[in-house]
């Protein structure tokens, strides 16, 4: 915070001391963090230019660009990356929208408040793999699950009895990712609906201004960073899911996303480099998105330094 | 303050905690559980007969040897990628494991697993010879032993003798595929919602196409051809698929291109069909107590057309890690499991029906056994032994297996032609077309064993 | 919608206060949409909640009730699905999850606060950076990278041990659990401290007296969340431990088979596992909110 003043080569060096005794603190995660990401990626990296298949060791040899030229042309590879695209989208604008419409119902005073808070919060403190299996084998599955059984309970025997994850795999996993990340983003959007101005809220409305007018000029615009954030994180961690895709359909039926391409390759072709390949390609590829996002439309990182 | 030493407190607990967790991570070298060093470890499927394994355990092999047995138990799809992680890294994680008669030619070759021949020399208890001549055979590589069985199985078609009796058809001793088509014609719709046969029609290498493929040797046909000349298009490929795909949209189950193993054995409990074309193991959970169709079932080899037999052969088997340190151990377990007198164990505290059998001859002599499981333990054991997994078509075969081709790369093939097969048979594409989209993923797989001159 | 304009109620202003605690509208509403807009808040919330209560329930019933359509509500409960769990010896993996995901999450803290405070009260120069970095290292798919980790395990005799684990989680956490903390530091008035350093203070007068209070929640907050995260991973443990580290998430897979009835003891397992992050949850819901929104965005 305060900058050296003095002139001459003791003002430099105090300066110098200042910057390193700023960034001390920051070394031990940087240098673990580094040594733990950044190692391992460069790992990938140099296999990713191998021909390494377990099953043939002998033929482990150097392979150019090979692994890369059929990552792209793979067509199992390309689909992996429109489904991770279209799960990724799907998920988070679904989840952000139920958990604004659920956060707006949450935002006024009603009674047992606090109950349907806790009731709404329960879907994301089930472990992932647990509701995974819960979404395949007790609701969807087309025999026993609850969801057939409540259509035979209404309709009686001659029910409809879909075949939920074999007519709409893709939409099954979507439904059940959603039902997880709902409560996140309702969490977050509800403390950016608790954190408005009210009394200058209140101040339009004595001025005439409609709900609707309130909501898309005041409530939204103030709303952006939290919704912003939500959107983030949630399309980092939902980009990764492995857990659902394996669980539910174990990426047959059209589902299988990057992450479960890359394991399939892993462990039924048995093909690292090319499985490494296809890791590398998501690492530059989320990063390029992720950096265009950031920079330009997201107002997340642009704050004062102090 | 109150507040301060409330903060005190709780610290002093966070640290008690952290501090005994770490004890606790420190202990044994990095975790809590598994065991002392006369212990072994084992990476198993979670089926019921190695669920009843790891039940009993504790009480009869850990009492007699000392040994502790450590058990990692997941499901199937799971528990391969674990093992092929494990064994192509030669990791030593695991001694035992459980692999079928797929891998253990493959992983023979690679050096992956150890070869048994001494084990079995030093240990007349184990009677190598009680076991079945093909389940040895389909175990072995180039003369050498690497695997032992534990519960074995082959096909056979099961119907239901009193619906077949009410609609006066007869089921011949040894049926053809069209006299079977025939009978599923006439038995179809017997009773409100049967059909007359049920198939399986879900994706999988080891799902559709096990039932599938032996349909295709038998009537002539074959995935390569010993030069590895790719023939999945040819002719008697075809024909067969084409049967398959007909009878099944024609007088097969509802729901069948996602019906696997586990649909029709449903099916066949419940009555929504009369004949049943797939595994012997399933004949054990249709007669055991309480099932609708106990005792209604009739057993008959597995149909032909071109071939003397054509039931298939699949063993979930044990075989020792190659990097292991513990072999003798590895051995005395697996002594144990695949023994006498472990079936003998099981039947007295279990029951006769829940016995690993398919491996033994022995088994089918035994009274009790053959009280509970009469019905079936004839053309099992009959299936079994006329399984050929050298040659089980008409013509010569580049690799070992019946239902399946035993190179790494078929569970790929053959899953990805299924996918389409399995859409033949929900009409979404014609048999022809999927099977020239199949002729093209196996010349992939061909060249590179062309090249090799294999 | 016309609204009708009354008298505020008086102390309905916003002040700091109300901040945390649940605030609404003052403004009045017409009785009836008033009665709606709440039968519709709590038809959601029992909708989301719904299959977690027949999770419960279905692990309540014996194998063969569990698996009848239409489904036995009011199926005799049995503890079969329990009793099986319980035999097959979850505490070695219950202890090995609790051990990674405590010890990670206070590697993290100890790592990440040092780190947040340098990008926040005393930054270094180019924080936007350094922030963005980390983020950055959770986009390489953990599955992409495992080869490298078995190996390096493997030759490290690393494999099947919980440390190895407790690593990865906390190099898997770091980057949110500095975002948090930093966003929860930001929030230090900048008076204080410049006061405090008037007044002769040492960093660790600094650290107890101005930004303690103001960053325990935020630390709180993040504890949780660690602590969520790390209890659920699945990938890493499957493929790194085998039988002395498994942990609870592997042990819970181990329950599904392909042959045989399996609903009720995977529900009651389900349950098992992830009581410790509803307990968790429940608990603190405060926190979780706090740490997902005040802290981490200003």
């Amino acid at each position: 915070m305060a900058t050296a003043s003095a002139t001459g080569s003791n003002g430099a060096a105090m300066r110098k001391a200042g910057d390193w005794a700023r960034r001390a603190p920051l070394l031990p995660a940087l240098i673990f963090v580094i040594a733990m990401t950044q190692l391992p990626f460069v790992a990938t990296v140099v296999i990713s230019f191998m021909n390494w298949n377990a099953y043939y060791p002998d033929e482990r040899g150097f392979a150019g660009f090979d692994n890369y030229v059929s990552t792209f042309t793979d067509t199992n590879a390309r689909s992996a990356v429109i489904v991770t695209i279209v799960l990724t989208t799907s998920v988070v604008l679904l989840s952000l929208l139920l958990g604004l419409g659920i956060a707006l119902l949450l935002d006024r005073k009603f009674r047992g408040r606090s109950a349907v808070r806790t009731m709404m919060i329960t879907p994301f403190l089930i472990v992932p793999v647990a509701a995974a299996l819960l979404w395949k084998h007790a609701l969807y599955n087309p025999e026993y699950g609850l969801f057939n059984g409540i259509l035979t309970w209404i309709f009686g025997e001659g029910a409809p009895q879909p075949d939920w994850i074999s007519d709409n795999p893709l939409l099954a996993i979507i439904v059940a990712i959603v039902w997880q990340w709902t409560p996140f983003m309702m969490l977050i959007l509800l403390a950016g609906l608790q954190s408005r101005p009210l009394d200058v809220i209140e101040a339009a409305r004595i001025d005439g201004a409609s709900t609707w007018q309130i909501f898309t000029h005041m409530t939204l615009p103030h709303l952006r960073q939290y919704i912003e954030l939500a959107g983030l994180l949630g399309a980092i961690y939902v980009v990764q899911n492995f857990d659902h895709v394996f669980t539910i359909t174990s990426g047959g039926l059209g589902t299988a996303n990057l992450p479960y391409y890359i394991y399939q390759t892993f462990y039924t072709a048995q093909d690292y480099g090319r499985a490494s390949a296809a890791g590398v390609v998501v690492v530059i590829g989320t990063i390029i998105i992720a950096t265009a996002a950031l920079r330009t439309a997201f107002s997340l990182f642009k704050e004062e330094s102090r | 303050m109150a507040r301060r030493a409330r903060s005190a407190v709780a610290w002093g607990v966070a640290t008690g905690v952290a501090l005994s967790l770490s004890a606790c991570a420190g202990w044994g070298g990095g975790g809590i559980g598994g065991g002392g060093p006369n212990s072994i470890n084992v990476l198993m499927v979670n089926n019921p007969q190695m669920v009843d394994l790891q039940r009993l355990t504790a009480d009869n092999f850990t009492k007699e040897t000392g040994i502790t047995v450590n058990y990692t138990v997941l499901p199937e799809n799971d528990v391969r990628d674990k093992i092929s992680q494990e064994f192509t890294s030669q990791a030593g994680q695991y001694d035992v494991a459980s692999l079928s008669n797929f891998e253990i030619p493959i992983y023979a070759k690679a050096g992956w697993i150890a070869p048994m021949d001494d084990f079995i020399a030093k240990d007349p208890e184990f009677d190598q010879e009680d076991i079945l001549g093909p389940m040895t055979t389909s175990l072995s590589s180039e003369g050498k032993i690497y695997g032992q069985p534990f519960y074995g199985e082959s096909s056979f078609l099961m119907y239901r003798k009193d619906i077949l009796k009410a609609k006066g058809v007869t089921m011949p001793d040894r049926p053809t595929w069209p006299q079977v088509a025939e009978i599923a014609a006439k038995i179809d719709q017997a009773e409100p919602g049967m059909a007359g046969i049920c198939l399986r029609g879900q994706p999988g290498w080891g799902q559709v196409f096990a039932p599938l493929t032996t349909v295709v040797n038998t009537y002539g046909g074959t995935w390569f051809e010993k030069d590895w000349t790719p023939k999945v298009n040819a002719p008697e490929f075809t024909e067969a698929v084409k049967f398959y795909v007909d009878l099944v949209r024609s007088h097969g189950e509802r729901g069948a291109p996602q019906a696997g193993f586990t649909e029709c054995l449903n099916n066949l409990t419940q009555g929504n069909a009369a004949m049943w074309y797939d595994a012997t193991s399933a004949a054990g959970s249709l007669e055991a107590d309480g099932s609708p169709v106990k005792g209604k079932l009739g057993y008959v080899a597995a149909p032909v057309l071109k071939t003397k037999s054509s039931g298939w052969l699949y063993a979930w088997s044990w075989s020792i890690q190659d990097a292991s340190t513990k072999k003798d151990n590895a051995w005395k377990f697996i002594s144990w499991a695949s023994g006498k007198k472990y079936e003998q164990l099981v039947g007295e505290q279990l029951g006769w029906s829940k016995v690993p059998a398919g491996k033994r001859a022995s088994t089918y002599e035994n009274a009790e056994y053959l009280k509970v499981a009469g019905a079936f333990a004839g053309p099992t054991k009959e299936a079994i032994e006329t399984a050929d997994p050298e040659n089980p078509g008409v013509q010569p075969r580049p690799a070992i297996g019946i239902q399946f081709v035993d190179i790494p790369e078929f569970p790929n093939l053959g899953t990805q032609v299924s996918q389409d097969v399995s859409a033949a048979i929900a009409g979404q594409t014609s048999v022809g077309d999927a099977l020239d989209k199949g002729q093209q993923l196996a010349e992939d797989v061909a060249k590179r064993y062309q090249a090799k001159g294999k | 919608m016309s609204t009708t304009t009354r008298p505020q109620a008086p102390g309905s202003s916003a002040t700091p206060g109300d901040r945390l605690a649940g605030r609404t509208f003052t403004h009045q509403k017409p009785p009836r949409s008033h009665m709606l807009l709440t039968v519709l808040a709590w038809v959601v919330g029992l909708l989301f909640v719904l299959p977690v209560l027949w999770m419960v329930l279905t692990s309540f019933h014996s194998e063969t009730d569990a698996a009848t359509n239409p489904p036995s509500v009011f199926a005799p409960l049995s503890l079969e699905g329990y009793q099986t769990f319980f035999e097959a010896n979850p505490w070695p993996p219950l202890l090995n999850s609790l051990t990674a995901a405590v010890l990670s999450t206070t590697l993290v803290l100890v790592l990440a606060f040092p780190a947040a405070y340098a990008l926040s009260i005393r930054p270094v120069k180019a924080w936007t950076d350094v922030l963005f970095f980390f983020l950055s290292t959770k986009m390489l798919p953990v599955v992409a990278g495992i080869l490298p980790l078995y190996l390096f395990a493997q030759k490290a005799h690393l494999l099947d041990n919980i440390w190895w684990l407790i690593v990865l989680y906390t190099s898997m956490n770091l980057p949110i659990a500095i975002w948090m903390l930093r966003s929860f530091l930001a929030e230090v008035p900048v008076e204080m401290l410049e006061a405090a350093q008037v007044d002769g203070a040492g960093l660790a007068r600094t650290l107890k007296d101005v930004i303690a209070p103001v960053v325990m929640p935020g630390i709180a907050s993040a504890a949780l969340i660690c602590f969520i995260f790390s209890w659920n991973e699945l990938l890493l443990a499957r493929v790194l431990t085998s039988t002395v580290a498994a942990t609870a998430p592997v042990f819970l897979t181990g329950f599904v088979t392909s042959q045989g009835l399996f609903l009720a003891k995977v529900c009651a397992a389900s349950l098992v596992v992830s009581l410790p992050v509803l307990v968790a949850g429940f608990a603190a819901q405060d926190k979780l909110v706090q740490g997902l929104s005040m802290g981490a965005v200003k």
